[in-house]
């Protein structure tokens, strides 16, 4: 399969500061590609680089081969669902969704739009305003909106943060699915490391404009290469130069004798209860912090009880200290 | 709380009975009483006025301000869009240009309009100008007729359009017109599918701001227009000085405002949306 997108050496300055430097991707067909990073990492600078919505200061974008930066938005074959959505707010439902059809005229038109409408589940909405649309609702009509036009590339710029925190989680596996279905390369634009190690099937992690590390979900949990990454994709502890991640670390009230194992003797510092485990903070005699994580069954620790922190060597991260 | 609001409204409310309503009640009975000879009214009471209004000569006077007046609100929304748009583009400058559009407020209305005057007569500026560049030899007939007045209204209350347009473009959210790009439009498409519908009630807003005062307008067609251009402003004023008949002046008054309020009770009730 071939590259659908490709950036060579992308970078976008702005007087005071670089958004992107020099940033090369190559995006396979049919891809679900996350762009994960905190705010100001570049993420949504590149998808409006892609998009065309801004010109790159150097660099050029390959959408199947040709080259993109010196078309204008309307002529390049990637389309965008916005983070607030975008949709116009004085057309309906089914108007908002053939709009861009009249720009790509096809004979099947009518039909790919009432596909759409029933693939998003808009059914009985067609002749509403976005004004009276749940949050949901407003998606999936920005979703048919796009998808309905078949680019070569869908962009996503954090979909799923206007919506409420139990409704992500079911989107999100909706967005999956979906992607599955269209076969449309995904570009998904998000600052939430869960979202991205769920759905995706490539990360690219930014950080400062730059990319900090690019593989598949496993690839940068378990393996990240600074620890920055490693911060980022979890919860982690720093113990004399390397990181083991709580899930990872288990506790006991003996110093275990099996090989391969790393253990410090620490006092219990405190208990946090999270529903589906307990999260136990231990202090060394060095003064290091490190969290365990406990089965609810098994945590019989109380505060200032003396115990065993250890972890399995392999489950160490080693990375580059940045 | 009941008493406390009707004390907060009195003032207003007073001032409003006091210098609105009452002089409206005056000229309502005025319209109906008979003329003096040397101005006033005096009994008996007859409909005469009114009746006079529906004369085509006035009637035709009436007519020629509705095509002034919607002129003039035409070329200021032209003028207007562009304006406003580049202003709600335009990031932190945006104060500078807002006072820039209303610094012609700091000057009075009608030495605004004298200045037009240097301008646009025979021995004005742009004449003389052009004639000591050799390109006219005669000076061009700019003042006193129905383009000045034009030029004059529209000088005078485009501010009227730029500001509220302004409001409506700056509170669009600018992923609309990216997402309009995105999905195919030109700009020039994105720009009457999405920008244009969707700044209606700024345009209606600036031009029921813009169209109201111009249809009464005296000051402007008086100077620019030098008395050839009757419109109803000059009609009704004619009718308190030189003609001395104060019932019809008062007709005429009534008469128009009702006009302007039936067009904006149609508005009103034509969309549910706010009015201004």
């Amino acid at each position: 399969m071939g590259h659908v997108l490709e950036l060579r050496g992308l970078s976008k300055h702005f007087p005071n500061h670089v958004a992107l430097d020099d940033l090369s991707l190559e995006i396979s067909e049919g891809e679900f590609f996350s762009l994960l990073g905190p705010s100001g990492c570049g993420k949504t600078t590149t998808l409006r680089l892609i998009a065309g919505f801004e010109a790159p200061t150097s660099g050029e974008i390959l959408l199947r081969g040709k080259p993109q930066a010196a078309l204008p938005p309307h002529q390049r074959k990637v389309s965008t669902v916005f983070q607030n959505y975008a949709l116009f707010p004085h057309l309906t439902v089914q108007q908002n969704i053939e709009f861009g059809l009249r720009y790509h005229p096809r004979p099947d038109a009518k039909e790919s739009v009432r596909e759409c409408i029933e693939m998003m589940r808009l059914d009985g909405k067609q002749d509403r305003k976005p004004a009276q649309l749940s949050g949901g609702e407003k998606q999936r009509v920005a979703l048919a909106r796009s998808l309905v036009l078949r680019p070569d590339v869908l962009l996503l710029d954090e979909p799923l943060s206007a919506l409420d925190p139990n409704l992500r989680k079911q989107v999100r596996t909706e967005l999956k699915a979906l992607q599955r279905r269209v076969g449309i390369t995904f570009i998904f634009i998000t600052h939430d490391q869960e979202e991205a190690l769920s759905v995706s099937d490539r990360i690219a992690l930014l950080y400062k404009g730059r990319l900090e590390q690019l593989g598949t979900p496993r690839d940068l949990y378990l393996a990240p290469r600074t620890r920055f990454a490693a911060g980022f994709l979890g919860p982690v502890n720093w113990v004399n130069g390397f990181g083991i991640r709580p899930e990872s670390t288990r506790l006991s009230l003996h110093a275990p004798q099996e090989t391969g194992l790393q253990s410090i003797p620490g006092t219990v510092q405190e208990l946090m209860f999270l529903g589906n485990c307990l999260h136990v903070e231990t202090r060394t005699a060095d003064g290091q912090t490190i969290v365990a994580e406990v089965a609810r069954e098994e945590c019989t620790y109380e505060r200032g009880q003396a115990v065993h922190a250890f972890w399995s060597r392999h489950d160490e991260i080693r990375c580059d200290p940045s | 709380m009941r008493r406390l609001r009707l004390l907060f409204l009195f003032p207003t409310a007073s001032i409003l009975l006091l210098l609105f309503a009452v002089p409206l009640g005056i000229l309502l009975v005025y319209a109906c009483m008979t003329r003096g000879a040397y101005g006033g009214t005096m009994p008996p009471f007859t409909g005469e006025s009114w009746l006079r209004v529906l004369d085509p000569l006035y009637l035709g006077i009436v007519g020629r301000s509705f095509l002034v007046a919607g002129i003039s609100t035409l070329i200021c929304v032209v003028l207007g869009f562009p304006l406003a748009l580049f202003i709600s583009r335009s990031g932190p400058r945006k104060n500078l240009y807002l006072s820039l559009v209303m610094l012609p407020f700091w000057t009075s209305f009608l030495v605004r309009t004298y200045a037009w005057m240097f301008l646009l007569r025979d021995t004005g500026l742009i004449n003389t100008a052009l004639q000591s560049l050799g390109l006219i030899r005669e000076p061009l007939p700019l003042l006193y007729n129905w383009w000045a007045v034009i030029l004059g209204l529209v000088y005078g209350y485009l501010p009227f359009m730029v500001l509220p347009l302004f409001s409506t473009l700056e509170r669009l959210d600018p992923a609309l017109m990216e997402a309009a790009g995105d999905l195919g439009a030109r700009p020039s498409q994105s720009l009457l599918r999405v920008l244009l519908p969707l700044s209606a009630p700024g345009i209606r807003a600036g031009a029921i701001l813009v169209f109201i005062p111009c249809l009464g307008a005296y000051l402007t067609p008086d100077l620019l227009g030098g008395g050839r251009t009757i419109l109803i402003g000059t009609l009704i004023q004619n009718q308190f000085s030189n003609s001395r008949d104060w019932p019809f002046g008062s007709a005429i008054s009534l008469a128009l405002m009702a006009l302007v309020m039936v067009m904006l009770w149609i508005q009103v009730r034509r969309k549910g949306e706010p009015l201004l």
